[in-house]
């Protein structure tokens, strides 16, 4: 299968180096070495070790407890035994290491923890990008500067605003944390994204009688989805594998507690429930996956592509 | 359908001292097609742009029709535009393109299907109106470009160099279409480009405009016969107008051995600043060939002919006592002291043979020296 794969690079690669001139850029150079069957093996062997844990971690959540607690997952391999009793464990309600409750917590923060800060960055950006006012440099060099502030540094006294806003140990406390975290990367990339939009189409849009908000959801949103799917997995996979802002927001109780601090207790006070720790880490990885791939379709390529000449 | 005025309108773009447009004065009639004509930089599509509303202007006011619109917004201008990289929403099929401005008006859906469907026949564009703009060729996406502006029905079309973008061919056929279409429709147009071919075939008028200032405004049969300074005389023509400063003496203009008689009227205007000395432009059109016995004809060394069929034109040197003078620098669309002559294709004269020419009487135009208006 490899040699069959990497076959027609090596043919195009002898076709380049007798047409061009011996001179090579060094993007030539780095062309030629990437994509040398030697390398296609180093990429495809880094892969296979890359995944390596992850294919464990799934074969073990199929396993009996017992088997987890004696031997190594690739024993399968010799001696299959499959169950889906972990599964069944952890997805099933009346049981007190039941997943579900916080599973459907952490869909309850992502949700809002993804779309809040979208729309307030499209707003943002649209004005940074395309409105006139005083002070817009300033202000955009402030927001972009708020991203080297550590998230770390701001957990207490927000926690204290919290409190005195009466908001902690609710939900609010933790959309509106990962809102603010997210916001400043998130102003940034749609902001440039929008830039790259040529100006003439905005004004053909004013000239054809378009106001802001017209302009904003007829032309800007429809032009940036790859954008915003991008920022969209992003946010996502940030806020979904997220502990410390829901540890330090999410109160005490288990109301509000998300997944990952579902898996951390797992882990921490309960260090012999492998068996659950494994399948439970498979039905938060799935979910993410679903995103990404319900998503993908907006990663389109050229999606300005025939709106200007040149 | 409306008139479009400028008055004294001033663009200073910010962190400029000079104004990009400079008291711009011009008045355009209710169906007619303005042509913006000049040099890169020299204006023309500022002064289009303040008349869309998408540049402010610092001093003086626009009117559409008596309505003044200097303060109003382009949406509320009534106006449609044709950008230069024509602007398409890359997401919209060809027929939303064109509908979107309707679409924002509020007018029904039926009536923005027939319109756009009208349109889209005048343009050709009907089997295309499902397409995305990128589907679509050079020549197409111009014509989705007109075809947004004319479903508006506007008062003013206001177009930015829309053929700059197309191959010559296609320019030429285009630019004959935009004419008929405009004639067709009857819309006052104002049309901006930097190519003078394109303002003398398309525009009812020309404005010549040169650093933010207006040059001169006139039909193209006024602006090739009459040019009112050396810019617009060097300017409008093609091949250009050859220009030369020259010494008078005794109600003459001394063009090398020859003696050219400068009218009364013209020599009277002559200033102390002038020195004696007057700007002659000739066009290569203007200049026969004679023998050298001929008392007004001069010597020209031929440097090479580029014949195109139709015409013949030789590439020049000036040759003979012309050639000594300092003062006497003439500059054409080849350079500095070169001469254009048209010739008759049929009978072309020799690489390195010299030719004796004569400037047809009538067709000469005496510039000042000093100020480079027009004197005769």
């Amino acid at each position: 299968m490899m040699a069959e794969l990497t076959t027609p690079d090596v043919a195009i690669d002898g076709a380049t180096v007798s047409e061009k001139p011996p001179v090579r850029t060094r993007g030539e150079i780095a062309k030629r070495g990437l994509s040398s069957p030697w390398a296609s093996l180093v990429a495809v062997i880094l892969a296979v070790v890359w995944t390596i844990p992850t294919a464990g971690l799934l074969v073990t959540s199929f396993r009996p407890s017992l088997d987890i607690n004696k031997t190594g997952w690739w024993t399968v391999f010799t001696n299959p035994d499959f169950t889906l009793d972990n599964y069944k464990q952890v997805l099933d309600t009346s049981q007190t290491s039941s997943l579900t409750p916080y599973l459907i917590n952490s869909i309850v923060i992502t949700i809002p923890a993804v779309l809040l800060p979208i729309l307030l960055a499209c707003l943002a950006a649209y004005a940074f990008a395309w409105t006139k006012f005083k002070g817009k440099n300033v202000l955009f060099v402030a927001v972009f500067a708020l991203q080297v502030v550590p998230i770390q540094v701001t957990l207490l006294p927000l926690l204290t605003l919290y409190v005195k806003l009466h908001l902690n140990g609710t939900f609010w406390a933790i959309w509106l944390s990962h809102t603010m975290f997210g916001l400043p990367l998130a102003i940034f990339l749609l902001h440039n994204f929008m830039r790259e939009i040529p100006g003439e189409l905005i004004e053909a849009a004013r000239v054809d009688g378009a106001g802001h908000v017209t302009i904003f959801f007829r032309m800007m949103l429809p032009m940036l989805k790859p954008a915003l799917a991008a920022f969209g997995i992003y946010q996502f996979l940030w806020v979904w594998n997220d502990l410390l802002v829901a540890l330090t927001f999410a109160g005490p109780g288990t109301a509000t507690a998300p997944m990952t601090k579902f898996l951390f207790d797992l882990t921490g006070s309960r260090g012999n429930a492998w068996y659950l720790l494994s399948a439970g880490a498979f039905v938060s990885m799935i979910i993410p996956v679903i995103v990404f791939l319900s998503l993908q379709r907006y990663f389109v390529r050229g999606l300005l592509a025939g709106s200007v000449k040149g | 359908m409306a008139t479009v005025t400028y008055d004294h309108a001033t663009r200073v773009y910010p962190g400029t001292e000079r104004p990009a447009v400079d008291q711009l004065n011009l008045h355009i009639e209710d169906g007619e097609f303005l042509v913006l004509v000049g040099p890169s930089g020299c204006g023309k599509s500022t002064s289009l742009r303040m008349l869309a509303g998408l540049e402010d202007v610092n001093q003086g006011r626009i009117f559409i029709g008596d309505r003044d619109v200097t303060d109003v917004q382009p949406k509320d201008r009534d106006i449609a535009m044709v950008f230069q990289n024509y602007a398409l929403y890359p997401h919209m099929t060809v027929a939303d393109n064109m509908g979107f401005a309707l679409k924002i008006a509020g007018t029904p859906k039926a009536e923005i299907r027939q319109r756009v469907e009208e349109a889209a026949k005048i343009l050709d564009l009907t089997e295309y109106l499902d397409r995305k703009p990128k589907a679509l060729s050079g020549g197409q996406r111009q014509r989705v470009a007109m075809g947004r502006a004319i479903v508006r029905q506007p008062q003013v079309f206001l177009m930015d160099e829309p053929l700059s973008n197309l191959d010559a061919k296609l320019r030429v056929q285009t630019r004959t279409q935009i004419a008929s279409l405009q004639r067709r429709l009857g819309v006052t147009t104002v049309y901006v480009t930097h190519d003078q071919t394109e303002a003398l075939t398309m525009g009812d008028r020309i404005a010549v405009l040169k650093d933010g200032l207006l040059q001169q405004v006139g039909t193209p049969r006024e602006m090739y016969d009459t040019p009112q300074n050396v810019f617009v005389a060097g300017f409008i023509g093609s091949p250009a107008m050859n220009i030369g400063t020259f010494p008078v003496s005794g109600g003459n203009i001394e063009v090398g051995p020859a003696r050219l008689a400068l009218p009364r009227d013209v020599a009277g205007k002559l200033t102390s600043e002038d020195d004696n000395k007057v700007t002659l432009g000739f066009r290569p059109e203007s200049l026969d060939v004679t023998s050298e016995s001929n008392a007004a004809a001069f010597p020209v060394e031929v440097n090479i002919v580029e014949e195109l069929g139709s015409d013949a034109f030789v590439y020049g040197t000036l040759r003979g006592s012309l050639a000594q003078k300092d003062d006497a620098v003439i500059t054409s669309g080849a350079g500095d002291n070169q001469v254009i002559v048209r010739v008759d294709p049929r009978n072309v004269p020799m690489k390195g043979e010299r030719v004796f020419v004569t400037i047809r009487p009538g067709e000469e135009h005496v510039f000042s020296a000093a100020t480079g208006q027009r004197l005769s």
